[in-house]
């Protein structure tokens, strides 16, 4: 506890923005195979430090096989609104789940360069008292910290909905499951609020068996991955609304609200849609009666490549799909990142009228039947792919790996980790030729943290003005 | 007879200090009053979340003092009551610094429900409490002053109930409302989290002391 608020704790975005910026990021290390332990790597971010650019600290927890992938903070700038009473408490710990073990691991980054396990809260805790399993997106809300897992209980996570369970912010005490009326959701990803006007929306990606030896053809084109996505009642715990945006909409992932709280309406990325192979992004919003609307408003196209060049996978459409698996929103809402993770581009849109984004820049790196080498003239595999923006929104960070099993589905040929930067500057939208961190032997990258909050993990209660 | 009326007029005192401490404590509330203002863009709605806080507080204060106030019909009893209200107030204090922890059911009110956050926000941190010592050393003074008969004395308890949380209040409400008026018109919300300190501490250390004089006026005072 602290006498003040955590000087990281924002009233408004702009004040975010406003902040003093970055000096370490967090990102993921994964060991795909389990032959080695799964960590988070310390990267230096001051262009003014000797090691900036560098991994200069690893956490490597004791087990194997937890497969690492999103994580988050114990508290945000959320914590400034007294309706919590949670103002006290310090932006300290990063919870880190394994999505394979069920594992979560709580670990302290007061010293960067010293981080530290803190706790670790074992799988048969989860089960036993949310009845969940494989625990993924990570957001501090009202009354703790909200976990969304993807499976049910169960070996393969089958047996019951996966939903979202409540963890206690100072003690990471499990609580239990948050959903009193889940309505019609039966598979879950990503979720995200806005906190004044009290809704909460969540995504769909799709069942354990779905995902975690590869991706089932036959599922993906018979249409049964997720492509709803579900508006809740945040404090009443209850789904007042599915959207469903057509069954070819496949793996409707991230959930990205507008950071000022005055607005009703935020974006959902669609990996797939299986009629075209295009890549689609959806803009939500509430209407003028309450209800809840939805409009597909960015498209990406396929490239149509020969299918000698194609992974087994692809090689009956001749053709690589964009696969947006990740999207970002800047602080000030303007920009929206779309992660083309087969194309082998990082695409920037101007989203200042929500309803019609206009592409603005577009960085190539990777990719499938591509490999675009980064400007520095070394290897980006696979493609772009988990997007991290600076609070301020110069800076653009993000990794190349999706998911174990995914990544050598796509890219059977790749092996490696890489983390690279973009800034978004007077020259535009363009990759850091200085910026790139190859990770050691044996280790993918995923998911990135910022110091001090970044634009996928903060939620404010007060308007920028 | 002028001791007495410094007494009972440091108790009034006490009373307004004790508005103005809980007002100027982002924790009750007035960061909402700011909000709200920025989330309608409208001022109006400044005042109007301030006026819920306030009906909130104002009834939490009554729900602790009409008991108490009820009970001083007891009037043989009267010390014993006083007596025991501080030991009560002293263990809220007591508990409030072993406990550190923040009471979940707060977060579960929806945002816009100010007056009912502002009336769980009050009874959970022992707003009501600190104010019954005070409340019954009123309503010594009164008694003693006037020798009524018992059930005029309880008569004449209710109105002091209401004055005193009605006197707290107004004193809190001024107090949170200029405050949430300078950051709203003028500093900004930067100043938000700069005025905002961490007063659990000292808050049960408020409420043993308060519990303390109670004891010691039931015994020795009015």
């Amino acid at each position: 506890m602290n006498l003040r608020p955590d000087p990281t704790f924002h009233a408004s975005p702009k004040l975010a923005m406003q902040a003093p910026v970055e000096n370490y990021g967090f990102t993921v290390m994964l060991s795909p195979d389990g032959s080695q332990s799964d960590g988070i790597a310390v990267v230096d971010l001051n262009p003014k430090s000797k090691t900036y650019g560098e991994i200069v600290h690893q956490v490597i927890v004791p087990t194997k096989g937890d497969e690492f992938h999103h994580f988050g903070w114990n508290a945000c700038s959320s914590s400034l609104s007294p309706l919590t009473g949670h103002a006290f408490l310090e932006r300290r710990y990063l919870i880190v789940p394994g999505i394979r073990s069920s594992r979560i691991f709580i670990i302290d980054v007061k010293e960067p360069l010293k981080a530290k396990i803190h706790k670790t809260i074992e799988p048969e805790e989860i089960f036993e008292k949310t009845g969940y399993s494989r625990p993924h997106t990570i957001h501090c809300g009202p009354e703790g910290i909200y976990v969304s897992t993807l499976g049910g209980g169960g070996k393969d996570g089958t047996d019951g909905p996966p939903g979202i369970f409540i963890m206690d912010c100072e003690t990471f005490e499990v609580i239990g499951r948050y959903e009193m009326d889940r309505g019609k959701q039966d598979k879950h990803y990503d979720f995200w609020w806005n906190l004044p006007q009290d809704y909460m929306v969540s995504s769909e990606w799709g069942l354990p068996p779905q995902f975690e030896n590869g991706v089932v053809p036959e599922d993906l084109l018979s249409n049964k991955y997720g492509h709803s996505i579900h508006f809740w009642d945040l404090r009443a715990r209850k789904n007042v609304q599915t959207m469903d945006f057509g069954e070819n909409y496949q793996m409707a992932l991230e959930i990205r609200p507008a950071h000022d709280p005055t607005k009703s309406y935020g974006f959902c990325g669609v990996v797939v849609d299986t009629t075209n192979l295009q890549g689609a992004i959806f803009t939500w919003w509430r209407d003028d009666d309450g209800v809840w609307q939805s409009k597909k408003t960015i498209t990406i196209d396929p490239r149509p490549e020969d299918p000698a060049n194609l992974p087994p996978l692809l090689q009956g459409f001749g053709a690589v799909p964009p696969l947006v698996t990740d999207i970002d929103l800047s602080l000030d809402d303007k920009y929206l990142y779309v992660a083309c993770w087969g194309l082998g581009e990082m695409h920037q849109y101007d989203v200042t009228d929500p309803m019609n984004p206009v592409l603005a820049g577009k960085v190539e790196l990777g990719g499938i039947a591509k490999s675009e080498k980064h400007p520095n003239g070394k290897p980006f595999v696979y493609g772009p792919q988990m997007v991290e923006v600076s609070r301020d929104g110069k800076r653009v960070y993000w990794t190349n790996s999706l998911y174990s099993t995914w990544d050598d589905q796509f890219y059977p040929d790749d092996e490696g980790g890489q983390m690279v930067m973009a800034n978004n500057d007077e020259n535009g939208f363009h990759l850091d030729k200085d910026f790139y961190i190859d990770f050691p032997k044996g280790y993918r990258s995923h998911q990135i943290r910022l110091e001090g909050g970044d634009c996928s993990t903060d939620s404010f209660c007060y308007p920028s003005v | 007879m002028i001791a007495e009326l410094s007494t009972a007029a440091a108790l009034w005192w006490a009373v307004v200090v004790s508005g103005l401490y809980h007002g100027l404590n982002p924790g009750m509330g007035w960061p909402l009053a700011v909000s709200a203002a920025l989330m309608e863009q409208k001022r109006s709605a400044l005042p109007r979340a301030l006026g819920l806080l306030a009906l909130g507080h104002f009834l939490a204060m009554l729900a602790i003092l009409l008991p108490f106030s009820l009970m001083l019909f007891l009037v043989e009893w009267e010390t014993n009551i006083r007596i025991a209200a501080g030991a009560i107030v002293i263990v809220m204090g007591i508990y409030l610094l072993i406990n550190r922890r923040h009471p979940k059911i707060l977060a579960r009110v929806h945002p816009a429900r100010l007056a009912l956050w502002s009336f769980l926000a009050a009874n959970a941190h022992g707003a009501g409490l600190m104010l019954v010592p005070l409340f019954l050393g009123i309503c010594a003074i009164d008694a003693d002053t006037g020798h009524k008969a018992a059930e005029a004395l309880m008569r004449g308890n209710v109105p002091t109930a209401f004055a005193v949380a009605f006197v707290h209040t107004a004193a809190m409400t001024i107090a949170g409302g200029v405050i949430a008026v300078i950051i709203y018109l003028w500093l900004g919300l930067r100043f938000l989290s700069k005025t905002w300190f961490n007063l659990d501490i000292a808050w049960a250390i408020s409420l043993i002391l308060v519990g303390a004089f109670g004891i010691y006026s039931a015994l020795y005072g009015h």
